[in-house]
């Protein structure tokens, strides 16, 4: 008898006979159908997603524990596999939602049935105190909502028990799905407020430990830095019962160990699989892996303009030519995304976002064009690379190292640690040659450039300034895609990036995934969270 | 009575070096180049929400009053609040450390419990194959890396025979953690009367233990074979023998126990050196001890929380010492513990 089906028949056996193992038990493992065991690789740091400083492993916590408004739609894509659909906006806590003609406002119908854990009835006041909270407490989430063009108390109103309105004075195509991203949650501003205090009026500290929502699943444990529990909310209605009754989240900061937990069925679901194993796993074919082009996102090198040579566009270009382009893709992404090199033309041809920039691997193109700027012989300069995603900007680091040199530029490498990297790469913004790999949120390549091709943004690390694409970047953000504007705009901002090289892409990252084979319905999300709500295990 | 008074004048004389710590550890914070506000305000910040985070930090102001404030609430006993878990720091170290304390102690009682009796052999059988056996037992655990050690006993009793229980940290989860009494859980379950719980959190325990073990099987092993030797060359062991004492008395007694005093400083070296060590352990068993957290703390410029390891460490230190030299006490009766 092995191990687990002896503790399974013990457990069994103990219903009947004595309470007691039901206390020292938790009736969770991976080989039951009911209860889903997942490893993650970071540590969940709070269940409240507007608190300063939680962490993205956290965000999990907004997505499977609380509703929001809105939610997105589901897709499936070329290869089969599941992925939200940014085109459809569904119900998650508004059953319906109507845009005033003239665009002065939005109205959502709450549900009528909708519920908090606690069984009080979801109420445009409590949206409205959320809300009012995310435009309030600063940080991440102000920001956040901010990109939605939600950005004052005054914008929400509650029309009467079941109806709020977002007052929309500056109406953009990213409002509504805005309020579908994870920040825009709605808590039980009743059991918030009691633990509302002058000093922290809106209960950050309560609810950085205890969450309070109307979610599809409750918090049954949290232990931070080894693991968070929690059990289906059988009341929940803001879409259909999820399949699993008990999700165990481990933290598990070992690749190697996520690996091997997965390969002996100790786990379900490995959510944080590195390029190396998932690209081994998928060749083994034991377990299942899913692997999706993450929405909005590049690996890529940034030239930071401000610092010579790099604010020589020659400079720039012939460094986009000097690109090993598909040996980082290979031995550094192990083939695990889509190439961004060796499109076909200047002039883009469609919207298509990400697309390949029309660079390629050419040395002596690229010395040509050294040598038209001036630099003939090359130059020195330092190459950063960020510690904490070591595993694929190393080696391409030094792929890039040995390309560089057949053309005369000798670069050094510089590693930088996590809370270092975001101070001198994206604050300061003195790093001269920096690895790179945004990815927004609301997939809308303007929304990309907004963040990373326009003046003094936070992703802007390479202090690029362009007075026609800051223009264009301003028109196009917030008119609807079917503007006749907004296509033509998006090739400009494409064409002036693709000439001018300030960013040079390598590949669109896959996020990998892997599980056992009789896990179904994951879904992959632009914030990069498992949504347990749609799993199945057959 | 003496004992109490000494003790008291050893914790005094500790004093100014925990200042010396709190001052340092401090600065150094201070120092390193990374900004929490820029890595706590998020994905998306902007100036904006960077200069709100650090004001919310208290970070806007004079190093010299951020200091103060630092020492009043060090004075009532707060180490202030980690921003990365947003609890208190005091509770984090109080949940973290007995996972560490645990399993170092294990991996130092199996570190022990091979390396002195293959210390001792190897200087009684200078040369012959026991020798040549502690030798290549040495070599090996120094030089083979924690890590790699962890994932190749993981490798080979967890994933191919599945003898091992999953490299889960403290417990599998089928268990519920014992009532905390001691904060080890083969303890408590042991003081609760849980054998069962007790023998699950003793498996769990085993392959990080000997991971660690294994690395400090080396400095142990090599001191008790050079004391060992020392010993048994010196003038008294061959009066003892000379006197035609039992070859047991003259090992254990004379030479076993003179060899003990060297092998009980390395000990207390190692147990330091493992304590902060093991970081890379926990990572690879997802041990949820304290290096990680200090690790975690480090990477994010959490100010409290790195200040709140090192003091706690830096206690840590200065009472094993304590400890050490009072039993050297026990060992050597010449030895008189003087202020």
């Amino acid at each position: 008898m092995k191990r687990r089906q002896f503790i399974q028949a013990s457990a069994m056996g103990a219903g009947s006979a004595a309470l007691l193992p039901f206390l020292k038990y938790l009736p969770a493992h991976a080989a039951r159908a009911d209860t889903l065991v997942v490893a993650i690789a970071n540590s969940i740091n709070s269940m409240d997603i507007h608190r300063t400083g939680t962490n993205r492993p956290s965000y999990q916590i907004a997505v499977n524990l609380y509703d929001r408004l809105l939610s997105f739609g589901t897709k499936t894509m070329p290869d089969g596999s599941l992925s939200y659909d940014y085109e459809t906006l569904v119900p998650e806590l508004a059953e319906s939602w109507t845009v005033a003609d003239d665009n002065s406002h939005i109205d959502f119908v709450l549900r009528a049935d909708a519920t908090f854990w606690d069984g009080t009835p979801v109420t445009a006041e409590d949206v409205k105190w959320s809300f009012d909270r995310a435009v309030t407490v600063g940080g991440f989430p102000t920001v956040q909502m901010a990109a939605g063009n939600l950005e004052s108390p005054e914008q929400f109103e509650v029309i009467d028990e079941k109806t709020f309105r977002i007052y929309t004075p500056n109406p953009s195509k990213l409002t509504l799905p805005d309020l579908a991203v994870p920040v825009p949650i709605v808590i039980n501003s009743t059991v918030a407020k009691e633990h509302a205090t002058e000093d922290d009026p809106w209960a950050t500290e309560y609810l950085h430990e205890n969450p309070a929502g109307s979610g599809a699943y409750k918090l049954e444990a949290w232990r931070p830095g080894e693991m968070t529990v929690y059990t289906r909310n059988d009341d929940w209605k803001g879409g259909p019962l999820p399949a699993m009754q008990r999700v165990i989240i481990r933290e598990v900061p070992s690749a190697s160990t996520r690996r091997a937990l997965l390969e002996r069925g100790d786990i379900d679901i490995n959510v944080d699989v590195k390029a190396k194993d998932a690209l081994e796993l998928q060749e083994a074919g034991a377990v299942k892996v899913v692997g999706t082009p993450i929405e909005n996102s590049m690996s890529a090198l940034g030239l930071n303009v401000a610092m010579a040579p790099f604010d020589n566009k020659l400079v720039r270009q012939a460094i986009a030519h000097a690109m090993p382009y598909q040996e980082i893709f290979t031995t550094a992404a192990f083939s695990r995304g889509l190439p961004m090199w060796g499109g076909e033309s200047a002039e883009p041809s469609d919207i298509a976002w990400p697309q390949p920039y029309p660079y390629y691997t050419d040395y002596d193109r690229a010395k040509a064009l050294l040598a038209e700027a001036g630099y003939p012989d090359g130059f020195e300069s330092t190459l950063s690379i960020n510690l904490g995603l070591a595993d694929w900007q190393e080696p391409a680091a030094l792929l890039i190292q040995e390309s560089l040199a057949k053309v005369g530029i000798r670069v050094q490498i510089d590693k930088i640690p996590g809370a270092n990297w975001r101070t001198r790469a994206l604050v300061e913004k003195s790093l001269p040659m920096h690895m790179k790999n945004f990815g927004g949120w609301l997939n809308y390549p303007d929304y990309y450039f907004f963040w990373v091709y326009q003046d003094g943004h936070l992703f802007n690390s390479m202090n690029y300034r362009n007075e026609e694409l800051e223009e264009l970047v301003n028109n196009t953000l917030h008119i609807p895609v079917n503007d006749p504007d907004y296509e033509p705009n998006i090739k400009r901002m494409l064409a002036i990036a693709f000439d001018e090289a300030p960013l040079i892409p390598f590949y669109q990252p896959f996020l990998d995934v892997a599980m056992q084979p009789n896990v179904e319905g994951y879904e992959y999300w632009f914030h990069r969270q498992l949504d347990a709500r749609s799993i199945e295990k057959t | 009575m003496d004992k109490l008074k000494l003790l008291a004048r050893r914790l005094l004389q500790a004093l100014p070096s925990l200042a010396a710590i709190v001052i340092i550890t401090f600065l150094l914070t201070r120092l390193l180049p990374g900004d929490p506000a820029a890595y706590f305000a998020g994905d998306a910040a902007d100036a904006e929400s960077i200069a709100q985070v650090r004001a919310e930090l208290g970070l806007d102001r004079p190093l010299v009053v951020q200091f103060f404030v630092y020492l009043g609430d060090l004075l009532r006993g707060d180490l202030g609040t980690s921003l990365n878990t947003g609890r208190p720091v005091l509770a984090e170290i109080a949940n973290r450390l007995p996972a560490s304390l645990e399993l170092t102690g294990v991996a130092l009682l199996l570190a022990l419990g091979v390396a002195v009796p293959l210390g001792v052999l190897a200087a009684l059988y200078q040369d012959r194959w026991v020798d040549h056996l502690c030798r290549v037992v040495v070599t090996a655990g120094v030089s083979l890396p924690t890590f790699f050690t962890g994932l190749l006993l993981i490798y080979i009793f967890y994933y191919i025979l599945g003898w091992a229980p999953s490299p889960l940290g403290r417990l599998d989860f089928l268990y519920i953690p014992p009532a905390t009494v001691t904060g080890f859980y083969t303890v408590d379950a042991l003081l609760a009367g849980d054998l069962e719980i007790a023998w699950a959190a003793f498996t769990q325990l085993l392959l990080p233990a000997i991971t660690l073990g294994l690395f400090v099987l080396a400095p142990i092993a090599r001191m008790t074979r050079a004391a060992m030797l020392a010993a048994l060359s010196s003038d008294y062991i061959r009066t003892a023998r000379a006197y035609g004492l039992h070859r047991a008395t003259v090992l254990i007694t004379y030479a076993f126990r003179n060899a003990l005093l060297p092998v009980l400083t390395t000990l207390g070296m190692v147990f330091s050196f493992m304590l902060g060590a093991n970081v890379l352990v926990e990572r690879v068993f997802s041990w949820p001890g304290i290096g990680s957290f200090a690790v975690e703390a480090l990477v994010a410029s959490d100010y409290a929380a790195v200040q709140g390891f090192v003091l706690v460490m830096a206690i840590l230190f200065v009472v094993l010492n304590l400890m050490i030299d009072l039993v050297y006490t026990l060992i050597d009766p010449r030895i008189r513990v003087e202020g």
